[in-house]
């Protein structure tokens, strides 16, 4: 059985691994992240999102040996240490983006992987980018409200920052 | 909004943000498929690969020679380990109802039946094991097509029920053959509401750990129902009630798809017990479409009977329905709560209904978001729309020539429901308003002028909906084998937090907000006092779960009634600690003041405190501020709204876009707009998925061919538009917040008013009907049909 090195929401986890399993069952049953969850068998619903390497993959549609040597970031690892939510899940308790919460872990990692390519998308675009991720509960319209609320706390954020002298 | 005594909002109104959001975006979540017990073990489950065949032999032996299976059984070998699942529904004398085994023994009756299952050490030990049972079958002839399936020499889903028959009722409101020989109109249609697939986004998952010391059972289960899931688990496995703790932690959704009792549930309950360790079963998402229920599946002949001006005079439906291979906990039941919905919010003088349940080798179907109005609703409002276009009016007219006024309620229609209340005319003009309809209008004539490539169309749906299943008098008048009450119990703490029991079972719905906001304003205290508890059978013993739009009307009246008492017992000893008469004091913003010297005071919380110390009650008094309560209301609730759908369809390639989606929905009074906003959201969505994307297809021999989410077209954010949204607010006059539901209002409404706007658009070209959903291949096809030109 190969043996992997995952670094999953900054901790650093060594495991023997089946070569067949797949990284999002590895995260749940191994690493116990199980706030990344599971909703299709076919990478259709998106619900197993997760960062790795910082790009938001489907983590039902990667081995947990493709992963090896990478960094793993989860919904349990997106607030800050403090406890103190990221923008993202903020602006989508503000919205009121989530009823059932099964899709929102996936939604959520999708959504930041989004804007970190598109601090200031456009509805089309934040419909279009977060198209591999479905929801049975909000129609949608919450989640573009709440990916468009973070996007503004985003872009206030670097203007402080340039504001801020050299 | 209203303030209270001492100037704070009432919470009945304000748009909380939720208190369930913490735990679910940050990943601390406990859905079922996240319990491990030690010692747990795995089901996997053989599931026949055929529709139709009778099983000549089951050989689970080589699998238990699989590593780290533990056990294996077919279903003959758990034979005397069960009876049948509930069949909760007996809608008419002659329904057969044959009996339904967590797993068949005798014929598989469609893919996906359960004919085996292994117990393993992991997961994938479970499933590899599957690979090793021995299946043999005789193949039958797969019964597929409703109609056929009732003509005679047909296979027989079950062998005693001759043409796969399970009921047929009818019934007659007025004298129909009179209305429609007076009519100057008769219009006919067939409506195919196709079969659906619900779709939860969390897969189903149960859990079942033993104790044997005590010989009882805990069982966490993704279900609406938990109380449902304990009393009938009881009954099909033969293990005391009080021995089985149903839970139902985080639910990843519903929609109707967890509201019943299902064969795993059976199956690990049972296996627990045998084996005497936990079991986890959790369903792929291949497995949740081909056997957690499926919704609808009905055809719809229908026929009105009206007169030159557009009064309508008469409507007789004729339907068919499938039941699929078994019959589910309330599967022969979803036509029925449709029957009182067909004559819409519409002033007929005549109406006939009919309905035959057929079975054939499909997944068996249930209720799904709506349950029976949505299908009634499609076939009113489509007709009412066909009517319009041949009386050359607008569709608008003549539902304004028709419907109840708002001065005229409550008003009991030609189905025999009285309606408490509604204002349909300020709704329509509201959406008319929202949507711009008389420039839409114009700008349609000219497309229509030009014969534009692309066509525009405007669909309107004006829904009612009855909902808050209740009356238990009326559910078992009906042929139900339960009632519909609903049970709260409302404690004060002695420290001052109230802590609200509710038997109803949210899975998104946001009830630990929206009721602590109800149980907030009745008691005087503070939103952030109150909690919510439910979806245990040990901490909420009592209740009826969540299904039916029931959860507020119903749930929250009893939460109503439950402080009701509270204050009353309060009052006693509040009266007795300020040495004054009960009669003499006042009661506002939890503080109960002596009349004419408002200095004098208790809190409702102080009260508790000296309730729970009890040094110093009021003569015979018991301590401790607690009081249970449990409604049976008369009635229903009835909300109502006008949805506005505007789309252009490319009459070459026959794609439809949804360019705008209007809704104006009147729930009664509003707890929390936050939430009522979101439920109309993805009403609408559910809704408009059935009428553009999604459908069940199976082919001649019975295999589902959308069987995952690549092929059943789940809409995603890119294929829908955002909906413009607003309310007007007539309130309920058969509960005291004045409320109405509003879980399946989106549903029922927007698929007719999708439907009507695609026809709409393709009216020029001959279109009468698009068979949903309105795929780019079926308006092709349609609009091919209608032109003379080949299918």
């Amino acid at each position: 059985m190969p043996r992997i090195s995952v670094t999953v929401d900054g901790v650093r986890h060594e495991h023997d691994v089946e070569p067949r399993v797949l990284l999002v069952h590895y995260l749940r049953e191994r690493v116990g992240k199980v706030g990344t969850v599971v909703g299709c068998d076919t990478s259709n619903c998106g619900a197993c999102t997760v960062l790795v390497d910082g790009e938001s993959v489907k983590s039902c549609s990667v081995l947990a040996v493709q992963a090896d040597g990478s960094e793993v970031r989860t919904i349990e690892g997106l607030a800050a240490e403090d406890g103190g939510l990221h923008p993202l899940q903020q602006a989508f308790h503000e919205c009121h983006a989530l009823q059932c919460g099964y899709c929102t872990p996936g939604m959520i990692m999708a959504a930041v992987d989004l804007l970190e390519n598109n601090p200031e998308p456009s509805e089309q675009e934040i419909r279009e980018g977060l198209e591999g991720n479905l929801c049975r509960c909000t129609g949608y319209q919450n989640i573009v409200r709440a990916v468009q609320l973070a996007a503004k706390a985003g872009s206030r954020e670097a203007e402080a920052h340039e504001e801020v002298p050299v | 909004m209203t303030a209270t005594a001492e100037g704070r909002l009432a919470e009945v109104g304000q748009a909380r943000r939720r208190r369930e959001d913490a735990h679910l975006i940050t990943g601390r979540t406990l859905w079922t498929d996240n319990i491990t017990l030690p010692g747990m073990l795995h089901l996997a489950i053989f599931r026949s690969p055929v529709a139709h065949a009778t099983i000549t032999n089951v050989d689970v032996s080589p699998a238990r020679q699989r590593q780290g299976v533990v056990a294996a059984f077919s279903g003959a070998d758990l034979a005397d380990d069960w009876g049948p699942l509930p069949m909760a529904w007996t809608v008419s004398e002659d329904q057969k109802s044959p009996p339904h085994f967590p797993l068949t023994a005798d014929k598989a009756r469609f893919v996906g039946d359960g004919v085996a299952v292994v117990a393993a050490t992991s997961r994938e030990a479970a499933v590899d094991a599957l690979e090793a049972i021995e299946f043999d079958f005789e193949t039958l002839p797969a019964v597929v097509d409703m109609e056929a399936a009732l003509g005679d020499g047909l296979a027989l889903v079950h062998d005693d029920v001759p043409t796969n028959r399970c009921f047929t009722w009818r019934e007659s409101h007025g004298d129909y053959a009179a209305a429609r020989d007076r009519a100057e109109v008769v219009l006919n249609r067939r409506f195919v509401n196709q079969r659906l697939i619900p779709s939860a986004i969390e897969p189903r998952s149960v859990v079942v750990q033993p104790s044997p010391a005590t010989s009882e059972f805990t069982l966490w289960s993704s279900t609406q129902v938990p109380h449902f899931v304990q009393i009938f688990l009881s009954l099909t496995c033969g293990i005391p009630q009080q021995s089985i703790r149903v839970i139902a932690p985080d639910v990843g959704g519903g929609f109707g798809s967890k509201l019943d009792v299902y064969a795993e549930e059976a199956l690990c309950l049972t296996l627990a017990q045998k084996l005497g360790v936990p079991v986890k079963w959790t369903e792929t998402r291949s497995e949740n479409c081909q056997v957690t229920i499926h919704g609808r599946d009905l055809l719809q002949d229908v026929e009105i009977a009206a007169m030159r001006d557009g009064t309508v005079l008469g409507l007789k439906v004729d339907l068919t329905a499938n039941m699929g291979a078994y019959l589910q906990l309330l599967t022969t039941c979803i036509p029925l709560l449709g029957r009182y919905m067909y004559p819409g919010i519409y002033k007929f003088e005549a109406h006939d209904l009919s309905c035959t349940g057929v079975f054939t080798n499909k997944t068996p179907t249930d209720a799904y978001r709506g349950a029976g109005r949505p299908e009634a609703t499609y076939v009113i409002e489509r007709i009412m729309d066909e009517l319009a276009a041949e009386l050359g009016t607008d569709p608008i007219e003549l539902r304004r020539k028709n419907w109840i006024r708002h001065d005229e309620f409550p008003y009991t229609t030609v189905a025999g429901l009285e309606y408490d209340s509604g204002n349909y005319e300020a709704a329509t003009a509201r959406a008319l308003e929202l949507l711009g309809y008389d420039e839409l209008r114009a700008e349609q004539e000219r497309r229509r002028a030009r014969g534009d490539v692309v066509q525009l169309g405007i669909g309107v749906s004006t829904y009612t909906e009855m909902c808050g299943l209740a009356p238990s008098r009326w559910l078992g008048k009906e042929g139900y084998v339960a009632g519909g009450w609903e049970a709260a119990t409302v404690r004060v703490l002695p420290l001052g937090k109230v802590e609200v029991v509710t038997g109803t079972s949210p899975h998104g719905q946001g009830h630990e907000t929206t009721f602590a906001q109800v149980a907030a304003d009745a008691l005087g205290v503070a939103f952030d006092d109150v909690v919510v508890v439910h979806g245990d059978t040990r901490t909420a013993p009592l209740g009826l779960d969540t299904y039916g739009s029931r959860s507020l009307a119903v749930g929250g009246m009893a939460i109503v009634r439950a402080s009701e008492k509270i204050v009353e017992k309060a009052r006693a000893l509040a009266a007795h600690q300020l040495e004054c008469d009960p009669d003499d004091l006042e009661f506002a913003g939890g503080r109960f003041s002596v009349k004419g010297s408002p200095d004098t005071t208790k809190t409702i919380q102080e009260l508790a405190f000296a309730s729970f110390v009890a040094h110093d009650l009021p003569e015979g008094a018991a301590p401790i501020l607690t009081a249970d309560a449990v409604v049976d209301p008369e009635t229903f609730s009835f909300p109502h709204g006008t949805h506005l759908a505007h789309v252009e369809v490319d009459t070459e390639t026959g794609m439809v876009e949804l360019k705008q989606y209007v809704a104006v929905d009147d729930v009664g009074k509003v707890v929390n707009p936050l939430v009522v906003e979101g439920q109309v959201h993805g009403g609408v969505a559910q809704g408009i998925a059935q009428a553009l994307f999604e459908g069940a297809v199976y082919d001649e021999d019975g295999n589902l061919l959308t069987g995952t989410l690549v092929d059943y077209l789940v809409p995603s954010a890119a294929d829908l538009p955002s909906f413009t949204t607003d309310r007007t607010e007539t309130p309920s006059t058969t509960n005291p917040l004045g409320v109405k539901g509003v879980g399946e209002a989106g549903t029922i409404a927007s698929t007719p008013a999708v439907v009507n706007a695609v026809v709409d658009a393709l009216r020029p070209l001959g279109v009468d009907d698009v068979e949903m959903p309105c795929t780019p291949m079926h308006v092709w096809q349609a609009i091919g049909a209608a032109s003379g030109g080949a299918k």
